[in-house]
């Protein structure tokens, strides 16, 4: 292939050709960031595979087996904590999506106090997650304001009278810190495809007779869900693998996938790691899937 | 939205639209008071002494959390300082080796860039503990564990595609012809990236750079695995507060949002939905 690529110059010796120095010259700007992530990501997918394979010299095991995932996916623990986790990440997106489309509707047109509404509106993109669930904790606890501020309407007499919203089974203050956390994500995705395409399609389908819901669904949904759908696809993956929500609002059980995983690696029996390795190889293989689908619906959407 | 439908169709046109703005109002209000809501409390117990239940703003208050997190004799401020430069080195390795990537990706197109794209979407998309763990092995046997490079390093596994994502986008919009033009009258190659490229590009560097700074800024679990315990920072900080004292907790939070807050405000002109600086910050 090089010699192709090799001209002589005049002078005799040997010269890159245009395409030769292309080639080059995107290969020298790509390879140190290309190295850098095959070697910390790649090698930390390849490493933790392995190690779920049962392959694990330091503490003696040296064949390949799948124990590991027998093992897990026998596990009733395992499995409540993946359909926890599946709960979890399936409903916080739903709930934000929606409520993400709404508000950016509800923010689109021109009012007074756009600017600064649109800035409060991406306020908390920045936030960071480990923040808001602190903040959703001394919310939604037993003591917590909301459980105060319902003690003081003289609804509930005690903290432990108000509905366990956080360390609950049903994951509802991880699921509300998701919502919270997303909403402008997906919002502001959806609102610069809403600002770019403008109103005048609507416009159009509503001289033509169709009522706001019809103008809506048959002609600004099908605009921005091209948006919506490669926002919640990122969610999905984010809200699937996530650690330190679920760590610090969770339940003790069912604990969510990615709090489970790391508490079997950090577990002192050594023999508890290719589970935890397999674990995270579950987690790896379900935001795979997300890439996958958003590939085969993005296309969709392109095409239509 | 959703006044049309408590309004009849034969109700006077302005009365109708009067109601439709209420509506919208209400739905902001309610909107922005949820997205406020979490922040609230933090402030609160980040200046209060006594707050049992069911007192709904505390009986009394004190600056006792802030003397404590602000005194530098505490570790706090060397927390902070920590994080933040951990934060900064990442930042700038993210800027070393992403532009040139970014630049790559925005302007060629070459064969296999299809799989280059996808390895970089990869790490934005899989998330951090997936893959923690086997760097964790790794890093154990080549003695990056519970040191500062080894720190640095895996917080790059986020950071750094986040930033070529970011600069493909700028360099897809950048036309290279400037750069001819300015070494056709003669300038150099250092000169042309110098006067030419970098101001050129210099907008979305700042904000791919200043995500960085956040992304890193605000990482958890990484640091924790691969710090050991030994590398300390604000979330670390943050998280062993929590249950503990409140109060510090509260005031850690309010310096933790600080420069989130700052860095939306520097980039919030350069931030629409449909740039990648956007679409990268999933994993705050």
């Amino acid at each position: 292939m090089t010699s192709k690529l090799l001209k002589t110059s005049r002078t005799g010796l040997p010269r890159l050709s245009e395409k030769g120095a292309r080639r080059l010259n995107i290969a020298l700007l790509l390879t140190p960031a290309m190295a850098l992530i095959l070697l910390l990501f790649m090698g930390g997918l390849v490493s933790g595979f392995l190690r779920s394979l049962g392959y694990f010299p330091l503490i003696g095991l040296n064949d390949f087996n799948l124990d590991a995932y027998v093992a897990i996916f026998t596990d009733n623990g395992f499995i409540r904590s993946f359909i926890l986790t599946f709960h979890i990440a399936f409903t916080s997106t739903l709930i934000a999506s929606i409520l993400a489309i709404a508000a950016a509707m509800l923010l689109r047109p021109a009012f007074r106090g756009k600017r600064f509404v649109h800035f409060m509106f991406s306020l908390n993109l920045t936030i960071p997650h480990l923040v808001g669930a602190v903040g959703v904790l001394y919310l939604f606890s037993g003591s917590g304001l909301m459980s105060r501020l319902v003690t003081g309407a003289g609804l509930i007499d005690a903290p432990s009278e108000f509905p366990a919203m956080v360390f609950d089974p049903w994951a509802i203050g991880i699921i509300i810190q998701y919502v919270w956390k997303e909403i402008p994500f997906i919002g502001v995705i959806v609102l610069a495809i809403l600002l770019s395409v403008g109103e005048d399609y609507e416009s159009v389908a509503r001289s033509l007779g169709a009522n706001r819901w019809q103008a809506f669904r048959h002609v600004t949904l099908p605009l921005i869900m091209p948006g919506v759908v490669s926002a919640s696809v990122i969610v999905f993956a984010f809200t699937f693998g996530a650690f330190e929500i679920p760590w610090l609002l969770g339940a003790t059980f069912p604990k969510a996938l990615p709090v489970l995983a790391f508490e079997s690696y950090t577990d002192v029996d050594l023999a508890a790691r290719p589970q935890a390795m397999a674990m995270a190889m579950v987690i790896a293989f379900m935001s795979s899937l997300m890439i996958f689908a958003y590939m085969k619906l993005s296309r969709r959407y392109i095409r239509s | 939205m959703s006044t049309s439908t408590t309004t009849t169709m034969d109700a006077p046109a302005p009365r109708r639209a009067a109601w439709r703005v209420t509506g919208r109002w209400v739905g902001i209000t309610g909107l922005l008071a949820f997205l406020v809501a979490p922040i609230v409390p933090l402030f609160i117990w980040s200046i209060s002494f006594r707050w049992f239940y069911p007192a709904i703003l505390p009986t009394e208050y004190s600056g006792r959390a802030w003397a404590e997190v602000l005194n530098p004799n505490n570790d706090v401020v060397g927390v902070a300082w920590n994080t933040a430069l951990i934060a900064l080195v990442v930042t700038m390795l993210s800027i070393l080796f992403g532009v040139p990537a970014g630049r790559a990706l925005g302007l060629y197109e070459f064969r296999g860039k299809r799989i280059v794209e996808w390895m970089i979407l990869a790490p934005i998309i899989v998330p951090g503990l997936a893959v923690v763990l086997g760097i964790h092995v790794l890093f154990i046997r080549a003695g990056l564990s519970n040191n500062l490079l080894g720190v640095i390093l895996v917080h790059l596994v986020p950071t750094l595609p986040y930033m070529t994502l970011v600069m493909s986008g700028v360099f897809a919009n950048y036309d290279t012809d400037f750069e001819l033009q300015a070494r056709s009258l003669g300038a150099g190659r250092l000169k042309t990236q110098w006067y030419v490229t970098l101001p050129a590009i210099f907008p979305g560097v700042v904000v791919g750079a200043l995500f960085a700074f956040i992304i890193s800024w605000s990482q958890y679990v990484l640091t924790l695995l691969i710090g050991g315990g030994r590398i300390q920072t604000l979330p670390l900080l943050l998280f062993s507060f929590v249950r503990s004292d409140p109060a510090i907790a509260g005031a850690l939070s309010v310096v933790f949002i600080l420069p989130a807050v700052l860095v939306l405000l520097l980039s919030s002109r350069y931030l629409s939905g449909d740039n990648a600086a956007v679409g990268g910050i999933g994993n705050i």
